[in-house]
């Protein structure tokens, strides 16, 4: 019943829920860490968000070139 | 502000209204079976379908919620953002292509492809209405809103002209006519907003004094600042209270004594001798140490219901003796006291705005002895490295330093974004307007393209509204097109327009789900036999007209309510009715149908229950003081989705397992 595609998108799906996890977490206990500013003068909460946003994107087109073109559309799910 | 009725605004409104639905009548002579009015036909190109999701789902929340939300309080907007597009990251790796490969037409019959029951097309068809039916206010409560300013028409009209448009949208082609009205709404969004981001960064950051009240004109409407106060004798600084029966360097005005609803506040009023037109002072202290008084704005709204600005009634032409509210939003101090900054790139923004000083405005409300209330709308000059950052806005505040149920209030809400979204019908049903699943797939990346940008953009253009100097205080909502207002008139008119037509696209696709449920799901189940195509159809366009007319009158009834909560209602409800169902259908092969049933069921009532028994509704809704509310915190997405995962684990367990399609026909 999982397909090959299903797997790809579940390994992808869990990068991407981990990430967003963090940045929830983060941002609900230790919210100070979001003033901080690394580099180039802006601070974790736009490079955060901005990254989480971009991270969407690129995992997005991953799956568009790991995934079969022709998937489960004839494979029959087998009910157990 | 008056809004200034313009024509071209009426002009391109009106242009772009008759080509959406001249689009729609030419397209519905083809949709005339089940399969042409609500999938149509399986035909829409992965491209077109892409950009569909992104008209789709940028609704009046996401464009005139979120931006308003970020000029007014910054980054704290930005999180329902990262939220919402975190959601379509569900959609695409856990529903997408299951969803096109198991159904028809709508989500239940995604949920019912291998139990063919009745009872999971009714619960899934009543989950579907309700979260459509939710999620409906909140778009034509907006349209009013838009309408109001842009043509100067009552609320009303606003919700009516959307309500009739949209329902002869979509009786005459439906799911055609709806994709295409939203694939023109979401390209039209996109380029729209990108300009108008281009043109914010062109412009930079430049700094905006209030005048000084001491050297102003009686006919200037500026607002003004009065300081640095001298000392009163014997003190160490200004006081501001005590006999003094005028205000240093003010003249013409008398000090209005502080009446009950007043005392305790930092707030000093004045009285101008001459036109009797009121002003509340708000203290202010400087570095250095010195006292300035900054002009607020009051709106007042007596028991009877009438409005009173500065203690005048409102102006309908200039120079009646009336009071108009003026616009705000400004920087008050950039770095190396520079007084203007010239364009700046994206990343540049952010670094010199968290340099910077910005006067955001916050509101208190106050009552007056005569039971009206006064809402007084202060300046709160503040750095912009807090305005950069998430807990500015009264929602989020607790994050920085409430207790563990705020925290949990928090997670709850970015849960319920991050679930709701691949949850929501009028999304789901978009999957089978294309041909096949690897369509489904495209077809989602190009949507998550088009919203990730979008979303990055409303960054700027909030940021970009807070700083404009063209803001008004009572609306949060209209704030985007507020911003393009102070470029030029004929910019604010197309986006209006297409603000306008965001409501139109996402009504659409509300209705169209809406009437799946009614028809597909409810009327067939409770029939014999399944309607006949052409009845289907008929049918369908009979519910469209009426659940485009209960959407009418609901949009008239809430108009005061907060647009941004009742979508959080929304998407709370969708997430816990239907994720659940839908992710244990796909990955648990002991699911059964009383699973599904009582998972949906669950999770509907329990997150509806959550809902009207919290705080935010208490306080909101019934006007009832929130600390009354039995609900520990106002989201309730952390409890009710895992609940009705619960629950469908539990029933599934309890009961029979799902015998094979051909010993089976449950009912």
């Amino acid at each position: 019943m999982v397909t090959r595609n299903a797997r790809i998108g579940l390994v992808l799906f869990g990068i991407y829920a981990t990430c967003y996890a963090a940045f929830v977490l983060t941002n609900a206990f230790v919210a100070d860490a979001m003033d901080a500013t690394p580099f180039a003068g802006l601070n974790v909460a736009v490079l955060s968000g901005f990254a989480l946003i971009l991270l969407a994107l690129v995992l997005a087109l991953v799956y568009g070139f790991a995934a079969d073109g022709e998937d489960a559309g004839s494979e029959r799910e087998d009910t157990q | 502000m008056i809004y200034d009725v313009s024509p071209l605004a009426l002009a391109i409104f009106a242009a772009f209204v008759t080509v959406t639905l001249g689009i729609s009548f030419y397209l519905g002579r083809s949709a005339n079976s089940s399969a042409g009015y609500f999938a149509a036909h399986g035909q829409i190109p992965w491209f077109v379908n892409g950009i569909a999701f992104a008209g789709d789902y940028l609704s009046a929340a996401s464009f005139l919620g979120i931006c308003g939300m970020i000029a007014f309080y910054g980054y704290d907007g930005f999180l329902y953002s990262i939220g919402y597009l975190a959601g379509w990251i569900v959609a695409l790796f856990v529903v997408a292509e299951p969803m096109r490969r198991l159904g028809k037409f709508t989500f239940a019959d995604a949920l019912n492809s291998r139990f063919q029951s009745r009872g999971i097309k009714i619960i899934a068809g009543i989950s579907t209405l309700a979260v459509s039916i939710f999620y409906l206010i909140p778009q034509m409560v907006g349209a009013g809103v838009l309408v109001q300013p842009l043509l100067g028409l009552p609320h009303w009209v606003g919700v009516v002209l959307v309500g009739v448009v949209v329902i002869l949208i979509v009786v005459s082609a439906g799911m055609v006519s709806t994709t295409w009205v939203q694939f023109l709404k979401g390209a039209l969004l996109i380029i729209f907003s990108t300009i108008l981001t281009v043109i914010v960064l062109n412009r930079g950051l430049t700094v905006t004094s209030p005048v000084d009240a001491a050297a102003a004109s009686e006919a200037s409407d500026a607002l003004r600042t009065l300081g640095p106060l001298p000392a009163a004798e014997g003190t160490d600084g200004p006081t501001l209270r005590g006999p003094a029966t005028e205000l240093p360097g003010l003249t013409g005005e008398t000090v209005v004594g502080p009446s009950d609803g007043w005392v305790g506040t930092p707030f000093v009023r004045t009285r101008n001798n001459a036109s009797g037109r009121l002003t509340v002072w708000h203290p202010r202290e400087t570095l250095e140490g010195k006292h300035f008084l900054d002009e607020c704005q009051i709106v007042t709204r007596s028991l009877e219901g009438a409005e009173l600005i500065s203690g005048l009634p409102r102006a309908k032409q200039r120079d009646d003796g009336g009071a108009l509210l003026r616009s705000v939003g400004s920087v008050s101090r950039l770095p190396d006291g520079a007084e203007s900054t010239g364009p700046l790139g994206p990343l540049e923004y952010f670094r010199v705005l968290g340099q910077s000083e910005v006067r955001v405005w916050r509101n208190q409300r106050i009552a007056e002895d005569d039971g009206g209330i006064s809402t007084v709308y202060y300046p709160k000059p503040t750095a912009g490295s807090q305005v950069l950052r998430p807990g500015e806005h009264p929602r989020f505040a607790g994050i920085r330093s409430g207790g563990w149920l705020d925290r949990l209030n928090f997670l709850s809400l970015m849960l319920a974004l991050f679930a709701g979204t691949a949850s929501l019908p009028h999304i789901l049903i978009r999957y089978y307007t294309v041909k096949d699943e690897s369509a489904a797939r495209k077809s989602t990346i190009v949507g998550i393209a088009c919203i990730g940008f979008f979303y990055v953009l409303t960054l700027y253009l909030g940021l970009g509204a807070m700083t404009s100097g063209a803001l008004d205080v009572t609306d949060t909502n209209m704030s985007a097109p507020l911003l393009a207002k102070s470029v030029s008139d004929p910019l604010f008119a197309a986006i209006s327009a297409i603000a306008f037509t965001t409501v139109l696209g996402t009504v659409s696709g509300l209705i169209l789900a809406s009437a799946g449920a009614v028809t597909h799901d409810l009327i067939d189940s409770f029939r014999s036999e399944p309607l006949s195509d052409d009845r289907k159809v008929a049918v369908a366009k009979v519910s469209s007209v009426v659940v485009g007319a209960i959407a009418v009158a609901l949009g008239i009834l809430f108009k005061d309510l907060n647009v941004s909560y009742l979508v959080g209602w929304a998407f709370s409800v969708a997430a816990s009715a239907n994720l659940p169902a839908l992710v244990m259908l796909l990955f648990w092969p002991r699911v059964n149908r009383q699973g599904i049933i009582a998972s949906i069921a669950v999770g509907m009532v329990s997150s509806l229950t959550w809902i009207l028994l919290s705080a935010d509704t208490y306080a909101k809704v019934y006007g009832l003081p929130a600390a009354d509310a039995p609900m520990p915190f106002s989201q309730p997405g952390l409890v009710t989705i895992p609940l009705a995962f619960l629950t469908l684990v539990v029933v599934s367990l309890l009961t029979p397992p799902h015998e094979l399609p051909d010993q089976a026909i449950s009912s």
